[in-house]
């Protein structure tokens, strides 16, 4: 270790909890296990987007070599539908279909290869296949075809408002965007292992977020009490929401094999299976109207959301809500009327992905502001700079759309800042002679700041356990009920209780999340994983501290309360010191307990959906990004040259696991924004399923230059160690590389500048012909 | 049904001598028949990496490659990287960097970059070609910044005498 070693583990940059394991790939991952005897499950799916099931002729499958059974709907002894809001989803399809690729049987066998051979032998005959499918949202809006009702977020009065500004010098401004969907493209392909044990109990070791979710949803499948299913989680090789609710369905399809032959059951999604029949981030289209008044400030925004759900209603209600309450991002706009609808179409269901429908409703959002900027022949960020939330301001402009309050002008000081160190407005010039003195090659600058609501907009969540056990040598379990996919959760979570304890990390051992250990949880997810397990985390190891205190008072000579605790030892206030460990054991000798479980719900959260007010976050973390971008007229493509980040994680928990949830999440942003373009083919099955034609980014994709500072003294009061959460907001900084691509592709003439999304090189090179004038096809003149 | 053979090779320095079908992926006969789990199924078609391994000291994408292309050579995996307890420079300066973040694609990672440095001898390694390597290889979750900064760093510590003791980190 470089960095010297720290008095206390919180606040310090300790390596990734699993890092050893990592290195020398002895960490552990769901398809890394399988004892002797496991069956090999391959889905058979459906290969038409609707229709009514005729047959399912199993009868060549079953006489397969190495065919140990073949399952259907037929053979689900409980409920044979899940689903984490709306229990919508067949776990293997029974009349219908709703999409191609959907899961109708499932093969089991000794080999993979035998089952997936085997697979290719059940015929599915289908009729009466109804009306044509419905494949993206425009047909969902023409077909009548949605998930949910309209929610409606509403403030002031929007069309006196958009009516009366043109009068006063300023604009009213009106557009539509379009966001493309992404897929999560974990490494690591969703998987379970269904294990049979004795007394008719099933352990289901699953590659999933929410183990509370597969422990519920395999009883109802299976029929029985939720205390006969033991969920189990290693870690997972990511996960970034696409293992919130859909792992569920592969771990119930194991559990329910395992049940079925008594033997483990492992189901593993091939690459192509997992971005066939899995859904990923929501594509949304956002039709708005937008006005700002002659200062250029945000004054009235008009919005319709509408998002492509799929075939089950999944999370997508709750996706859409973030959405709307991140269609004002960072601005103050006083007259909102922001309604939002989920359609309801025939491919994979959409579901969680990092940022949930903030970067849908921020990328909306900002898109209002660059062309209102235009309109005002004003820079964008002039006009975020006058739109804040302020409340400092007289009148305070402070209150949301939705009536919770934004407690600091937080954002104005970063946005100064970070346009100070990046240089921007030196920058700028350089860019313009640079931009003057090529023809082909153009540069551009943008600037994204970021507000990110912190906190489940669905407030049953915001809850979370632990349990802690330190033995009678002093060493110490620890089991909380978040997972681990990457995000360094698991070594934050010992930082906390090590530091009350006052033990060295190294002395706390982080067990597999286990719903038998910590039970009822909630999805980690929302970013809020240490905020909320992390609390708990502390109450356990506090309450152990408590008990301990007494004994350690005791043959100290001193009083409880002037015990300290740190590096193993507990040292009273005379210089007289006992080790951790011979206190634990002498807790023992006393009959004291050594265990203790801890608890934590967040406190003022509340959101009345019907009326659309209410405080749905606990707080707001808060970025900026300034980006340089680069293009080529003549292939389109785009070189991002230098990113400057400033970003708002509270008093970090650990560094240098949040600089790289900065530096992934940033990159992840941009490769949904440029070079991921999911496409379907007619029967709404997916097209690209490998990495050779869906393009995440890879290492040419990173900035040349790359600066990333977390800003300092940003104690977050309230949340664990004063720190705030990080998981998904500095993705959505990454609509800064639209921005600047916007502000390059401008540079090539006085033409509309519109930029479709994902700006691929493709859209990148339509947009340069629009802004030049020039017809499609033809190269851009220069100047 | 495809032929069997019998595969004799030599992996991570143990002679390895076993009955296989004849069309079983180098990356299968590591998990399913040897238990290396290490290497891992990114893709199955040759572009991600994650199950990169070293072919008599080349990089290999193990999916594409079949088992019996191993006959008669050396095969070494991440489990045969560090020397018993001593991390290799490599995989030392991704643990300090905090270059993994799941881990998933990391034994990949570390795979291309020993086999880069091995190869190279005394031919020094600039950026350009740490990118280059690096390109064959995808990673979700770390935006790369901190995997080249690891890999600079391995660079520059040189042989694998500084290695730390596995058991003593973390
Ligand atoms: S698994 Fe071999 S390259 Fe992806
Ligand atoms: S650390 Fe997760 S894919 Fe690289």
């Amino acid at each position: 270790m470089t960095a010297p070693p720290a008095r206390s583990p919180l606040h310090a940059p300790a390596p990734h909890d699993s890092a050893v394991g990592h290195v020398t790939g002895a960490a552990i991952y769901t398809d890394d296990l399988c004892p002797p005897g496991t069956l090999h499950a391959a889905i058979v799916r459906s290969p038409a987007p609707t229709g009514r099931i005729r047959s399912i002729d199993t009868r060549r499958a079953r006489q397969s070599p190495g065919v140990c059974a073949v399952l259907t709907a037929d053979d689900i002894p409980g409920d044979p539908c899940i689903g984490p809001v709306v229990h919508d989803e067949p776990v293997l399809a029974r009349d219908r279909v709703w999409f191609t690729g959907q899961s109708v049987a499932m093969v089991l066998a000794e080999t993979r290869e035998q089952a997936r051979q085997a697979a290719t032998l059940v015929r599915v005959e289908l009729d009466d296949p109804g009306p044509a499918p419905i494949l993206d949202v425009d047909g969902a809006i023409a077909a009548d075809s949605f998930h949910t009702d309209p929610h409606r977020i509403q403030r002031g009065d929007v069309d006196r408002a958009l009516a009366s500004l043109p009068a006063a010098g300023g604009v009213v401004v009106s557009g539509e965007v379009r966001t493309g969907g992404q897929d999560h493209f974990y490494l690591e392909t969703h998987c379970a292992l269904a294990l049979p044990e004795e007394g008719g109990t099933i352990r289901v070791i699953s590659s999933t977020q929410h183990p509370t979710e597969v422990q519920r949803m395999a009883a109802r499948v299976l029929g029985v009490g939720q205390h006969r299913i033991i969920c189990e989680v290693p870690r997972m090789g990511g996960g970034f929401g696409g293992k919130e609710s859909q792992a569920t369905a592969p771990a119930c399809l194991a559990a329910l094999g395992a049940a079925h032959t008594g033997r483990p059951v492992k189901v593993w999604l091939s690459r192509h299976e997992d971005m066939a029949s899995t859904g990923g981030r929501h594509p949304f289209l956002g039709r708005y109207r937008a006005g700002f008044d002659s200062r250029g400030r945000f004054v009235a925004f008009d919005v319709e959301l509408f998002s492509d759900g799929g075939w089950t209603a999944d999370l997508s209600g709750p996706v859409m809500d973030r959405a709307l309450f991140h269609l004002d991002n960072a601005y103050f706009i006083e007259h909102a009327r922001f309604v939002g609808r989920v359609c309801r179409t025939n491919k994979a269901s959409s579901t969680a992905f990092r940022g949930f429908g903030g970067p849908q409703g921020i990328a909306v959002c900002e898109d209002a502001i660059r062309r209102g900027a235009r309109a005002l022949g004003l820079r964008p960020e002039d006009v975020r700079r006058a739109s804040y939330y302020d409340g400092e301001a007289t009148p305070p402009r402070d209150r949301t759309p939705y009536g919770q309050q934004v407690p600091h002008p937080r954002i104005i000081a970063m946005h100064d800042r970070l346009v100070r160190t990046s240089d921007l407005a030196a920058r700028r010039q350089q860019i313009a002679a640079f931009n003057a003195a090529h023809r082909w090659l153009r540069r551009g600058i943008g600037l994204q700041p970021l507000k990110f609501g912190i906190s489940f907009t669905h407030a049953i969540l915001n809850q979370a356990g632990a349990f802690v056990v330190v033995y009678s040598d002093g060493t110490v379990q620890l089991n909380h009920g978040g997972t681990e996919m990457g995000q360094g959760l698991h070594t934050k979570m010992v930082a906390v209780c090590a530091d009350v304890l006052g033990v060295l990390p190294g002395q706390v051992r982080i067990m597999r999340t286990s719903t038998d250990k910590v039970p009822n949880t909630s999805p980690t997810a929302a970013s809020s994983g240490s905020d909320l397990n992390g609390q708990a985390v502390r109450e356990a190891a506090l309450r152990i501290r408590e008990r301990m205190a007494t004994v350690a008072a005791d043959r100290l000579g001193c009083d409880r309360s002037e015990l300290t605790w740190q590096d193993g030892m507990v040292r009273g206030p005379d210089g007289q010191s006992m080790r951790f460990a011979d206190l634990a054991h002498a807790c023992w000798l006393e009959r004291v307990s050594l265990s203790a479980t801890g608890y934590y719900a967040t406190p003022g959260i509340a959101y009345d959906a019907a009326a659309g007010q209410g405080t749905p976050f606990f707080y707001f973390a808060y970025g900026v990004a300034v980006v340089e971008v680069e293009v080529h007229a003549l292939t389109g493509e785009t070189r991002l040259r230098r990113v400057d980040i400033l970003h708002d994680v509270g008093d970090s928990l650990n560094p240098a696991i949040d600089l790289g949830q900065v530096h992934g999440g940033f990159i992840q942003g941009v490769g949904w924004l440029t070079t991921e373009e999911v496409l379907h083919d007619e029967r709404g099955a997916a097209r690209n399923t490998g990495p050779s034609t869906y393009k995440i980014p890879a290492i040419g994709d990173v900035p040349l230059d790359f600066r990333v500072e977390l800003l300092d003294n940003a104690t977050q009061p309230g949340v664990i160690g004063g720190s705030k959460a990080v998981g998904e907001p500095p993705f959505m900084l990454a609509i800064g590389v639209i921005d600047a691509l916007e502000d390059a592709i401008s540079s090539f003439g006085p033409g509309p500048v519109a930029l479709s999304l994902p700006a691929t090189p493709e859209a990148v090179l339509r947009a340069i012909h629009r802004a030049a004038r020039r017809p499609e096809g033809r190269d851009p003149q220069g100047r | 049904m495809p032929r069997d053979l019998v595969l004799t090779t030599t992996v991570n320095g143990e002679p390895v001598r076993k009955l296989i079908p004849a069309n079983r992926s180098l990356l299968d006969f590591l998990r399913e028949d040897l238990g290396l789990t290490g290497s891992k199924h990114g893709c199955d078609v040759g572009d991600c990496g994650a199950c990169t391994v070293h072919l008599d000291g080349q990089p290999r994408l193990s999916c594409i490659t079949l088992a019996a292309e191993a006959m008669d050579r050396e095969v070494r995996t991440i489990e045969g990287v560090a020397d018993g307890t001593l991390l290799h420079p490599v995989q030392e300066a991704l643990h300090r960097h905090v270059g993994a973040q799941c881990g998933y694609c990391t034994p990949g990672i570390v795979m291309t970059l020993t086999a880069l440095i091995d190869d190279a001898g005394d031919t020094p390694i600039d950026d350009d070609m740490l990118r280059e390597a690096l390109g064959a290889n995808i990673c979700r979750c770390t935006g790369y910044t901190k995997i080249l900064a690891a890999a600079h760093d391995a660079l520059r510590s040189g042989d694998s005498q500084s290695g730390k003791a596995a058991g003593e980190i973390g």
